[in-house]
């Protein structure tokens, strides 16, 4: 899958979750630019793109990101395993 | 089951006319999940939960304290979640010589606490019992070990389960339970706990909030008084009037364990009070034989409250059981293996639970199980003497109604039949169901797969195999008629059998519509046929005559030229 793709895949799980329709995320998007997107909807969305893709986050993962694109990097570099 | 994304759009819906209910939930790890899926799974069960969440670990505080937010709230009904995880916290605090005083000293903090709730704030309370966690200290040995967590563990649970008995406004939610089905691995999720602190996981949380409000519902008066059951492969394995009672599976017979553990669990629920009903498509005499002769048969006739055996559709009878009964339809169950039937119900009464029961009869049990029907708030002695009471008030009652519109129903199926003649790949079929069809045989001839290589060549005889299928499904060869040329046009029935499955679907007016193009198209002028009776078949002797013959000594006799297509709503269908 290609980076892009997981991209799309993840913005369609935001709006889901959020259940807001305007998502348009890029690599430099973080919880801040996001109002929904608090400390609870995160392990919400976490468990989501974890069902999505068929992957498990470590409980440091989880706290490791800054923004999206490094969300996105770990999802690639767990489904190229 | 509801996932939880789907119970929290259930939040933003319109709540107005749902019943309210004002309900605390008090937590020692973090809730605010468990909140949105309680009122999103209230949502689905017809209830405004009006929910006051405390502060996260703040129980004890809420609780003691007269003058605290919860005693504010005034909570009807308080959820008490007290996590194993905390539990286990505690305990590894303990110094060696207290871990045998652990689950005492607990329970003690739990009577407190019912004390205070119950007696103070007049609130019922729904306490989460301890989902399992094994420490493995000690391995398989902590069993024998009164000291070690899980020895404590179970203690509680099942001293909880004590103090419960005795106090009437103190109830149990069953989560040990939950993760004995769910398993482990689906109930905890350790990362999302180590960052949220929350001990369920997402993907348990529609389980958990569901059997919650199983409780609730109970409480509030909703839960299920009867249940109706269907015979021929429901309560027993095959069809008591094609079959015969040596034949039916139950007992050591075919896959007839299955049946007798179902009948059992039926048993038990008779015997906390639920109602049993019979609704089954035979004649009474056959439908009862079993219940009186059957050897292993669990049910006897004076388990079942109101016995409904008929040709009538179920909708109708399941009105007429509700009546006898006097209850509501949200309180009755209906157990049937027929999807055609199930359907049937579920649309004319919408408010009767109609579970989907599995295709394997061995699967029946677990699934009712999960889906905790029989939830309850009380029991009391009286429950068990509920069947004779209504027994008496069925004898008083029995006149037969028709209140649905059934047509509108058999339209909506979209039925397709093919008609063709006996051939080699049907033949199979054809022989198979000549055997076995016992109770719609109009002549009980039994054609072998000789006779019917012999009927395909005779020049004198015509010959028709029927399917059907409908949106549920296809149901394959189920009817057969064999038509011999006799002297002067006429066209004598030498047979015709169906299966009972497709009963009261309008194949028997497709069929006589069939015969009767085909006789015009051949000049034939008159149709003739026959009942002869077997101990089997009284459910069609008036066949012939519904369908507008005229007696003439033994046979019937229809005139081709006087027959209107009767009203069907099958379509015919070219192979």
């Amino acid at each position: 899958m290609v980076r892009q793709d997981v991209l799309d895949q993840v913005n369609s799980i935001f709006i889901d979750v959020l259940d807001k329709k305007d998502i348009n995320l890029t690599d430099e998007t973080s919880a801040r630019d996001i109002e929904e997107w608090d400390s609870l909807a995160h392990i919400h969305l976490i468990v989501a793109i974890e069902r999505k893709f068929n992957i498990r986050f470590s409980s440091k993962d989880m706290q490791s990101w800054e923004n999206v694109g490094e969300m996105i990097d770990c999802i690639c570099e767990k489904l190229m395993k | 089951m509801r996932d939880f994304l789907y119970l929290c759009k259930n939040l933003k819906k319109d709540f107005s006319g749902l019943e309210k209910v004002k309900l605390a939930v008090l937590g020692d790890t973090s809730t605010q999940f468990l909140v949105q899926a309680l009122r999103g799974m209230g949502y689905e069960k017809g209830f405004d939960l009006q929910i006051f969440e405390a502060d996260y670990d703040q129980i004890e505080r809420q609780v003691f304290d007269n003058n605290s937010a919860l005693y504010e709230f005034k909570p009807v009904i308080t959820v008490v979640f007290k996590s194993t995880h905390k539990l286990l916290e505690k305990y590894n605090k303990l110094d060696t010589v207290s871990y045998q005083r652990f689950a005492d000293d607990e329970m003690e903090s739990v009577k407190n606490m019912s004390s205070a709730l119950n007696g103070n704030l007049h609130t019922k309370v729904i306490f989460f019992n301890y989902s399992e966690i094994d420490d493995a200290v000690f391995g398989s040995f902590a069993n024998k070990t009164a000291f070690s967590f899980l020895f404590q563990l179970r203690k509680i649970n099942y001293e909880l389960m004590l103090f419960a008995s005795e106090n009437p406004d103190f109830y149990l939610c069953d989560l040990s339970t939950i993760q004995n089905i769910v398993g482990k691995a689906t109930f905890f999720q350790p990362s999302v706990y180590i960052n949220s602190g929350m001990v369920l996981s997402i993907d348990v949380l529609p389980e958990v909030s569901s059997k919650t409000l199983d409780i609730i519902g109970a409480l509030k008066g909703r839960f299920k008084k009867c249940v109706i059951l269907d015979l021929d492969n429901t309560l027993w394995g095959g069809i008591i009037g094609d079959d015969g009672i040596e034949n039916i599976q139950l007992g050591s017979l075919g896959i007839g364990k299955t049946f007798t553990e179902f009948q059992h669990w039926l048993k038990k629920l008779k015997n906390r009070g639920i109602i049993l009903a019979v609704c089954s498509k035979n004649s009474e005499p056959t439908a009862k034989e079993p219940f009186e002769k059957h050897p292993d048969m669990v049910l006897r006739l004076d388990d079942i409250a109101v016995f409904v055996a008929n040709y009538i559709n179920k909708a109708d009878n399941i009105i007429q059981i509700k009546n006898i009964l006097n209850i509501g339809y949200d309180t009755m169950v209906f157990l049937d293996d027929n999807p055609f039937e199930r359907n049937l119900v579920r649309q004319s009464l919408p408010e009767v639970c109609v579970p989907e029961l599995p295709e394997d009869p061995a699967d029946y049990l677990e699934y009712l199980y999960s889906l905790n029907l029989f939830e309850t708030g009380t029991i009391s002695a009286e429950d068990a003497e509920r069947t004779k009471h209504y027994q008496l008030e069925a004898h008083r009652q029995s006149i037969q109604q028709l209140f649905i519109n059934e047509d509108d129903y058999l339209q909506s199926l979209n039925m397709r039949s093919v008609a063709e003649p006996f051939n080699k790949f049907n033949a199979p079929r054809v022989a198979q169901l000549s055997q076995r069809s016992n109770q719609f045989n109009l002549r009980t001839l039994r054609y072998t797969r000789e006779d019917i290589d012999w009927l395909i060549l005779s020049p004198d005889h015509f010959t028709f195999a029927f399917t059907l299928e409908d949106k549920f499904g296809d149901y394959g060869l189920i009817s057969v008629v064999v038509l011999q040329k006799e002297k002067t046009k006429t066209l004598f029935i030498e047979n015709w059998f169906m299966s009972c499955r497709v009963l009261n679907r309008g194949m028997e007016q497709f069929v006589m519509n069939t015969i009767l193009s085909f006789a015009k198209k051949n000049e034939y002028t008159q149709i003739k046929g026959e009942y002869a009776a077997t101990a089997k078949n009284e459910m069609v002797r008036d066949h012939y005559e519904n369908l507008g013959f005229i007696k003439s000594g033994n046979s019937w006799i229809l005139k081709v030229a006087e027959y209107e297509n009767k009203k069907c709503y099958i379509t015919k269908n070219e192979r």
